[in-house]
């Protein structure tokens, strides 16, 4: 019937010929990588700009590697050098500005942080006198705080909304290409909105972190009902299956089983929202106005937050303004980065264990 | 108080697809029944449609009567939560909940639904129902343990073990041995006919002598062609199932020639 016939049996040498190959030592990556970089540099005294002897010997190690490794290792080997050595590159590439805009943060703001810098406000100080970001500091943990206050519920609601109960019906969808319009709204629009709705409601002059706050949750419910959803949307359908076989209702099903499982991703989307918003400049200087001193009621008043205090500093063009400013940014920056971490260690904390 | 079942001309659907059609069948109460039957007929399905877990399924549906114990299943005063706490089931892959401990996973009948017990009276439930699915020897060192932890075969005698803990009236198996080494698929037939004398007990297996050794009475799925509906072929005792069928097919499946 076949015509399959029995492939011949190989002895062991021809086994052994075909399983072994020649590589390239384990350090020639990392020991070409130096030896082009000393001929980028040999070429920098010479003469060729920065930007020519870096580029000449990017390209000069993506033609050695693969060619040797050819030569070596056979063409196999040689494609996987190349794009191995492509994907660092372009690891290396992206690390660049974030890496560099790091060291320019502390580089210029670490010498402006003192503990007066962090626990003076700015009322009445003047000229060279010493002034602080106490009352920015404050107004960003409080104006930011009332956004999550406010976006957190409303996004994880409308999430579950989306997953467990509308299952693609028409609202659902309606929802998430609203959402997804949301994404895109400018952060100024949301500031202008805002102002347009407190100048309504309230009186024209109505200025306040509360406002501010609501700026910034129109920013952060998108980003917290888009990670949520796809947050519940990994928890297993057969949880839920094995849930609703034991008789528990719905509601209870998705408090008990689908939240607590997605807890952890839920948090992290939460804090990336949170750091989106964080930062956000021009809203604030719109609604929460620019202050001098600690206010500690969201909702009257203006307040100042770090973002519009680097914004001020920075515009007073004086030698001492940019330093604050970029004091202020740099506490800004590690202020996100605490935010990532505690994230981090909550997920860790919450993320459904093994063994 | 076990409960028996009577299923009248059942259609099941997927959305538009009709997976299984025109059953019917009376499952005895306290008795095990056993469903055969190739791939893909409809037996999963149709086990699921018996406590109202088909229609957690998107689009899915079923026409026809299932009445348990003089109730229609799927009258629509019925509460399908209230039914899922009498007909309990065990399912084809093993789903522990990754958030839980050994202990808390086999209570999560209880403790999801808020039940307040004694830690003594929780403690013997959990204890009780391990044995019953031979896990305890192998996790009571370790009960405050992630039930993901556990080996694949363990995880579904985990799964067991929280479905009998709630002590439902009928159990609703679906291959629940296919992950199981021939040890602890004897301990869990050792369990069939323990709950027997209680419970009512419906099984899916691919297992024939399973089929044979643990069943009252035996159901055997089939296709009539691929894409067809899966339907009931025959239905009787397990006995003259396996000795002599009324149909052909059955005895071809049996046997292990088909068509
Ligand atoms: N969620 C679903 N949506 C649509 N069709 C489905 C779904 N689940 C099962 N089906 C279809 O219904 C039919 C019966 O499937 P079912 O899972 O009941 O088979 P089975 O007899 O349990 O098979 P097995 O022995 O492999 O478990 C198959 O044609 C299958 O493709
Ligand atoms: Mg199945």
């Amino acid at each position: 019937m076949s015509t399959l016939q029995a492939p011949q049996a190989p002895g062991p040498s021809a086994l052994h010929a075909s399983l072994a190959r020649p590589r390239l030592p384990r350090w020639a990556p990392a020991g070409l990588g130096l030896i082009v970089i000393g001929l980028a540099a040999l070429l920098l005294v010479l003469g060729v700009g920065f930007g020519g002897s870096v580029a000449l010997g990017a390209l000069t190690y993506l033609v050695l590697l693969p060619t040797w490794s050819a030569v070596v290792e056979g063409s196999r080997a040689a494609v996987d050098r190349l794009v191995t050595s492509l994907v660092w590159g372009a690891f290396a590439v992206a690390m660049i500005p974030l890496v560099w805009l790091l060291w320019t943060a502390i580089d210029r703001g670490s010498s402006t942080i003192n503990l007066e810098f962090l626990t003076f406000e700015m009322r009445n100080v003047i000229g060279d006198m010493q002034g602080g970001i106490y009352h920015a500091l404050i107004g960003t943990l409080l104006v930011t705080l009332t956004a999550a206050v406010i976006s957190v519920p409303i996004g994880v609601f409308t999430a579950i909304y989306v997953v467990e109960y509308g299952k693609k019906n028409r609202l659902s969808r309606l929802v998430t290409f609203l959402v997804d319009v949301m994404t895109g709204i400018p952060s100024i629009v949301a500031g202008l909105f805002a102002l347009a709705l407190f100048v309504l409601l309230v009186d024209p002059a109505y200025r306040s972190g509360f406002a501010g706050s609501v700026a910034l949750s129109l920013l952060m419910i998108p980003t917290v009902v888009r990670s949520t959803e796809e947050m519940l949307r990994l928890v297993p359908e057969d949880l839920r299956e094995a849930s609703y076989a034991l008789g528990v209702p719905k509601w209870r099903t998705i408090t008990k089983v689908v939240l607590p499982t997605a807890f952890g991703g839920i948090v992290t989307g939460v804090v990336l929202a949170v750091s989106r918003v964080i930062g956000e400049t021009a809203p604030l200087l719109i609604v929460a106005g620019v202050a001098d001193s600690v206010n500690t009621n969201v909702f009257s008043e203006r307040m100042q937050t770090l973002p519009v205090f680097i914004y001020y500093q920075y515009g007073l063009a004086t030698d001492k303004g940019r330093a604050y400013a970029w004091g202020g940014a740099l506490v800004l920056i590690l202020l996100v980065m605490l935010l990532n971490l505690g994230a981090r260690v909550i997920g860790r904390i919450f993320a459904p264990k093994k063994g | 108080m076990a409960k028996s079942i009577d299923v009248s001309d059942l259609n099941i659907y997927y959305g538009d697809f009709l997976a299984v059609e025109g059953v019917n069948m009376t499952i005895k109460a306290r008795s095990v029944t056993a469903f055969i039957g190739p791939s893909g007929c409809g037996k999963s399905t149709f086990l699921r449609s018996l406590n109202r877990m088909h229609e957690v399924i998107p689009g899915a549906r079923v026409e026809g009567k299932i009445v348990v114990d003089g109730q229609s299943l799927y009258d629509p005063a019925i509460d399908p939560v209230a039914v899922r706490r009498q007909i309990g089931m065990v399912f084809q892959r093993p789903n522990p909940f990754p958030t839980m401990s050994i202990y808390d996973n086999v209570l999560a009948g209880n403790r999801l639904n808020s039940k307040r017990m004694k830690k003594s009276e929780a403690d013997s439930i959990v204890e009780k129902s391990l044995r019953g699915a031979n896990l305890w020897n192998e996790v009571k060192d370790r009960l405050g343990k992630p039930g993901m932890g556990l080996s694949g075969g363990q995880q579904q005698r985990l799964c067991i073990a929280r479905a009998i803990a709630v002590e439902p009236q009928v159990l609703l198996m679906d291959e629940p041995c296919s992950a199981l080494d021939p040890i602890s698929t004897s301990a869990i037939e050792d369990l069939i006919h323990e709950l027997k004398s209680e419970y009512t007990i419906v099984i899916v297996t691919h297992n024939m002598q399973q089929a044979a050794r643990v069943s009252d009475d035996t159901g055997f799925f089939n296709l009539k062609a691929a894409g067809q509906p899966g339907h009931l072929v025959e239905f009787n005792a397990t006995k003259k199932m396996f000795s002599n069928p009324d149909e052909p097919s059955t005895e071809a499946y049996i046997s292990g020639r088909f068509g």
